[in-house]
């Protein structure tokens, strides 16, 4: 497939990581943290780690949109999903993903509620277009990369004076979730040398949102594509980056990545949501100015607006590690739900849902590596 | 009899499943003209048939394919192809097979007709017969245009014994074509995504590329298995389960055409998760494989045969497989339904 195994090849991924083997310092450990779910996916399904040396550890980041949105959002989808005359499209990823007492958008529709699987934010606006007498709501999740879609889908509904649609919006911003790994110090804080920063986020916002962490925070941070090669070629690029005592903003993903990014997207974000004082994230707690609301001109597509949605406390299952994952401070198999009670067919926590889940990446490609790790030891 | 159907304007309605005089013109102008053999003109209410000596094998399928006709075939060539295909994993020869029509109200007769004289064209060329059958109409919006239930029988050659518990370390995997072209041909239909090649379902009955394997690897062959829903590794993962072994197979050796290759990509799916319809994978004891790879591809449905790797103890029953880029994965069954309704 052209433009795809190039970045998949074999014989340069060799060449690449004979190249990391040769440069990184014995004596020393590379605590790397890749924050996409899209590179911890790539790592998994191609088996990278098998081609880097052991004192390169690579760390799960919190970049997967289902992974990070609390159980009180995914209450208030359900809740809206419950009423009657109210159709709720998600993306496939959030059918599974769990709410309060087991609830899920899988179980609540088995159950009766209407609930459509969207691949696109406009198929929701179709939707509603063509079932006048629903209200259609767009679960809208994901960070930089989904919102200007979902924007998209705003501007079409009020084009097309639509009076039955609205968005639930959980959109999250990149650099707060980044900030708050720094800044989570102490004991249960993490330890990362370096970023591999993340891919189709930064085609929208660019290379600049990421200067404060390599000149304020002192770490560098690599922009890399979601292909294995790209997250190869990363991986030595901190590396040389943190050989040389350098902590600079690079940019692997020059096929799609600019400094500025995308400026329409960017425009049309800023004038269809304002930034919200705190959201809560899974793992992280509440951060300040993290997530985005539409503004109030556009309180009629607003869906929390619209249907007096009040988001209640809601409280995760006490053995699920997803939050320690999530921050790196835990691998998956540190947890003891992990493949016991919690499996991608029955996930307790969100890391298990999304193929871009910690946890479900290393189930669903990984896990023989810790009979190898049992075997050795 | 009543009047002939109006097959080119009519539609059937709730009077063909009645049992009256419309079924019975349903049955004569749509199935036995599709089906035409002796025993459906006998009108029994059972085909009676002799059997030969040994062991008879049995299967039965339903079929709820949306859209019902996709390129490559349809929910008729589906419904007669997958049942003999079942009956030919065991090795056997697939003779008879029935089916069942659950049609919804307002459904056309000219769709319906095209799949009976779909199916009646499969099974002529896979060498069965339909020798029962049976016609349901429920309420408009109570099913999806039609849904097709068949059921078989094959005679069994003497001295064969396939099954998945049979398969033990070293032996090989062989997989006989490119994965993942009816799902992806499915699922491309469905989600009208436009490719410069229109990718086309492998629906195919595999009984004659069977037959020639038998011949060539007999007592050799361990267990087949056509990687329908769940694809291939569903199939490896169904072995490694029920005979208590690991596989250990290579990417680069599993064929997928570029364009399921690029719409798998693009949907999010694994090719080695897709279903198939015309392929089989085959564990084989090692030295059988030469000669029964040979032989698969002087068959057309065989051509691109090839040894995809080979099962190994394994307490955990892993699946894994060295990437083509180098590192090494595990191949685990589909999580979720990613597919639906994809036969």
């Amino acid at each position: 497939m052209k433009y795809v195994d190039e970045y998949r090849d074999g014989a340069l991924a060799g060449r690449i990581a004979e190249t990391i083997k040769r440069e990184v310092r014995p004596d020393r450990e590379y605590r790397l943290m890749e924050f996409c779910g899209g590179h911890t996916h790539a790592i998994s399904r191609y088996g990278l780690e098998d081609l880097l040396p052991e004192n390169i550890r690579l760390i799960h980041g919190p970049g997967c949109p289902v992974c990070v949105l609390p159980m009180a959002r995914i209450d208030l989808g359900i809740a809206c999903a419950l009423r009657p005359g109210v159709t709720v499209c998600v993306y496939g990823d959030m059918m599974r993903a769990p709410g309060s007492g087991g609830s899920s958008f899988l179980k609540v529709k088995a159950a009766g509620a209407d609930i459509r699987m969207v691949y696109s934010t406009l198929d929701a606006v179709k939707i509603a277009e063509k079932e006048p007498d629903r209200e259609v709501v767009f679960f809208a999740i994901g960070f930089e990369t989904t919102t200007p879609p979902t924007a998209l889908a705003v501007r079409a509904a009020e084009r097309k004076g639509l009076k039955n649609f609205s968005v639930l919006c959980n959109h999250v911003l990149t650099p707060a979730a980044m900030t708050a790994i720094l800044e989570s110090g102490g004991e249960d804080g993490v330890r990362v040398e370096g970023f591999i920063g993340p891919a189709h986020v930064s085609t929208v916002i660019g290379s600049e949102p990421y200067k404060v962490f390599a000149r304020h925070y002192k770490k560098p941070v690599v922009i890399a594509g979601f292909e294995p090669l790209d997250v190869a070629q990363a991986i030595l690029m901190l590396v040389r980056q943190i050989n040389d005592g350098r902590a600079e903003v690079e940019n692997e993903y020059i096929r799609a990545v600019t400094r500025e990014g995308n400026a329409r997207a960017q425009a049309e974000v800023r004038a269809l949501f304002e930034l919200r004082e705190r959201f809560e994230w899974r793992g992280l707690g509440f951060l300040p100015s993290s997530a985005l609301r539409l503004r109030p001109e556009f309180k009629a597509f607003d869906a929390e607006a619209r249907f007096d949605l009040i988001e209640s406390r809601a409280k995760d299952n006490p053995a699920c590690e997803c939050g320690a994952i999530l921050r790196g401070v835990k691998k998956p198999a540190q947890c003891r739900l992990f493949g016991t009670v919690c499996t991608p067919e029955t996930p307790m926590g969100s890391c298990m849902v999304s193929p871009e889940g910690a946890c479900s990446a290393h189930w669903t490609y990984g896990r023989f590596r810790e009979r190898a790790k049992d075997a050795a030891a | 009899m009543s009047r002939k159907l109006d097959i080119k304007h009519g539609r059937v309605d709730m009077s063909h499943g009645a049992g009256g005089r419309a079924m019975g013109r349903l049955i004569e102008d749509i199935f036995l003209a599709a089906f035409e053999n002796p025993w459906l003109r006998a009108a029994d209410d059972q085909a009676a048939f002799d059997v030969a000596a040994g062991r008879m094998a049995m299967t039965t399928d339903a079929y709820v394919v949306s859209p019902l006709f996709f390129p490559g075939g349809d929910i008729g060539l589906l419904a007669i192809n997958g049942t003999v295909n079942d009956l030919a994993m065991s090795g056997a020869k697939p003779l008879y097979l029935t089916a069942s029509f659950i049609i919804e109200e307002g459904f056309a007769f000219a769709d319906l007709k095209r799949i009976a004289e779909s199916m009646g064209a499969a099974a002529r060329a896979a060498g069965v017969t339909v020798v029962a059958g049976d016609t349901k109409v429920v309420e408009r919006g109570k099913a999806d245009g039609v849904f097709i239930s068949t059921a078989g029988v094959g005679a069994i050659p003497a001295g064969l014994d396939l099954s998945c518990r049979r398969v033990r370390p070293d032996d090989v995997v062989v997989l006989s074509g490119c994965v993942g072209d009816h799902g992806a041909a499915v699922m491309s239909k469905r989600e009208n995504l436009e490719f410069e090649t229109e990718i086309v379902s492998d629906c195919a009955a595999l009984n004659g590329l069977v037959a020639d394997m038998v011949a060539a690897a007999g007592p050799h062959l361990r267990a087949m298995r056509d990687p329908t829903r769940g694809g291939l590794a569903a199939v490896l993962n169904e072995f490694a389960h029920a005979a208590r072994v690991g596989f250990r197979i290579e990417e680069s050796a599993i064929p997928v055409r570029p364009e399921v290759a690029a719409a798998c990509e693009f949907l999010g799916l694994d090719p080695l998760n897709v279903a198939n319809e015309g392929k089989l994978v085959a564990v084989v004891a090692p030295q059988g494989a030469a000669a029964m790879v040979e032989t698969m591809r002087a068959h057309p449905l065989g051509r691109d045969a090839v040894v995809i790797g080979r099962a190994v103890e394994d307490a955990n029953g892993f699946v894994e497989m060295r990437t083509a880029f180098g590192g090494g994965r595990i191949v685990d069954w589909l999580a979720g339904e990613q597919l639906p309704r994809i036969c």
